[in-house]
């Protein structure tokens, strides 16, 4: 069982959402594949860990083979490659490594080479197994990491929490891709509900089964909960603005694994997110 | 020789532009004959590698110097591999510096920014 844990910015709460869930769970996986800033791993502190670095394939050019027919720059929707005086200049780091321009050569004067963008570590953090992926800085697209990471032979063997990347660009889309289910966080502001909004879209694009965990929840109006009770989204759990809660996550320790009230918050919450993901698998299978 | 800036508008009125990727247009002028030709910049919208593109049409035109108020760094790759020159614009006035240029009196552009890239994906 593979669920995705998602929302439309940064700082809402995926990474609490899915540390926790997963701490609180018997055995679980968590999957990080917020590459460009993976931080579940500074909770989990993982031990044991083994590396596997990611590449793609980049263009190279032979000078010797190729005529100047421009073919690989009119194709390359990116602008990743130049001719100047004779000459293919390639930018890597524009590059997005979809190998059109080689395909488009007729000389064969473009091949492939490998260019590592990144890495995916495993570890073990007591009852969870944890999985990051790590992407280089500057890399233009961390979705071949996502590809790589989610193709984990553990991924799915027992509940599985994919933490995603924020938003709902294509980082987002290859991370709930394969999910069974998607949860999603927010925050009870206007701003949150125009980014839950974005990933509502998105789920729903994907048809894929979802819910709400509503995070920083005051006394009061909640923007977030008004939006979820307008277009039926289910709300999975709400999680208070609480100081204690933001101190234990802000030092970066499990609040599951560091007091028991807070064990006892989201083992209720991953109980009722345990039924709602079986009860809405086993009615769309 | 053949100078290019990145312009605003398709006039010998206009004023120069303040990025060189994403232009609109460049005036290429020629020194000696005091020609002007107006270029569209095909790359200004593009999603990613404007600066590279540009700096291709800049290449393919054939001029000797570019002058810009700033450029990227991809860009400045493609100009520099070319041996286009890249000066440093005094002011927005077109003629004031195509005349500082013929003065001698124009700086090369030293610092070259490292680009204003999106996430692309």
């Amino acid at each position: 069982m593979k669920i995705a844990v998602l929302s439309g910015k940064g700082g809402t709460g995926k990474t609490l959402v899915s540390v926790n869930l997963a701490s609180a769970a018997k055995e679980a996986i968590y999957m990080d594949c917020d590459v460009e800033e993976p931080n579940g791993r500074l909770f989990f502190k993982p031990k044991n860990i083994t590396s596997e670095s990611v590449s793609i394939k980049i263009p190279f050019a032979d000078q010797k083979l190729c005529i100047g027919c421009r073919k690989c720059i009119d194709f390359c929707k990116f602008n990743a490659i130049a001719f100047i005086i004779n000459k293919v200049i390639v930018f890597d780091d524009v590059c997005h490594s979809c190998g059109g321009c080689v395909l488009f050569c007729p000389e064969k004067a473009l091949s492939e080479k490998d260019k590592i963008i990144g890495e995916v570590q495993s570890g073990v953090s007591e009852n969870v197994s944890v999985i990051t992926g790590i992407l280089n800085t500057g890399e233009a697209s961390g979705v071949p990491l996502i590809k790589k990471l989610l193709n984990n032979n553990l991924a799915g063997k027992a509940l599985t929490f994919i933490d995603c990347p924020p938003g709902s660009a294509c980082i987002v889309m290859e991370s709930i891709k394969d999910a069974d289910y998607c949860l999603m966080v927010a925050e009870p502001t206007l701003f949150g509900v125009h980014n839950l909004n974005m990933v509502y879209e998105l789920v729903k694009l994907f048809k894929k089964p979802h819910a709400a965990v509503l995070n920083k929840c005051l006394e009061g109006e909640n923007p977030a909960e008004d939006f979820c009770r307008e277009k039926d989204i289910k709300i999975l759990g709400k999680i208070p603005f609480d100081s204690e809660l933001g101190t234990l996550n802000s030092n970066a320790l499990i609040s599951v694994r560091e007091n028991q009230k807070y064990r006892d918050m989201f083992s209720s919450m991953l109980q009722i997110v345990a039924k709602e993901v079986q009860h809405e698998t086993v009615a769309n299978s | 020789m053949k100078i290019a800036i990145p312009v605003d508008d398709k006039s010998t009125e206009t004023s120069v532009c303040q990025s060189f990727g994403r232009t609109p247009y460049y005036l290429i002028y020629d020194t000696e004959s005091k020609e002007s030709v107006f270029l569209d910049n095909s790359a200004a919208a593009s999603q990613g590698g404007a600066g590279i593109k540009a700096a291709q049409t800049i290449v393919d035109s054939k001029v000797s110097a570019l002058l810009t108020p700033r450029c990227g760094e991809n860009a400045a790759d493609v100009l520099k591999a070319a041996n286009i020159k890249l000066y440093k614009t005094v002011n927005a006035s077109i003629q004031d510096n195509i005349d500082a240029l013929n003065d001698g009196k124009l700086s090369l552009l030293e610092d070259i920014h490292p680009g204003f890239h999106g996430h692309g994906g």
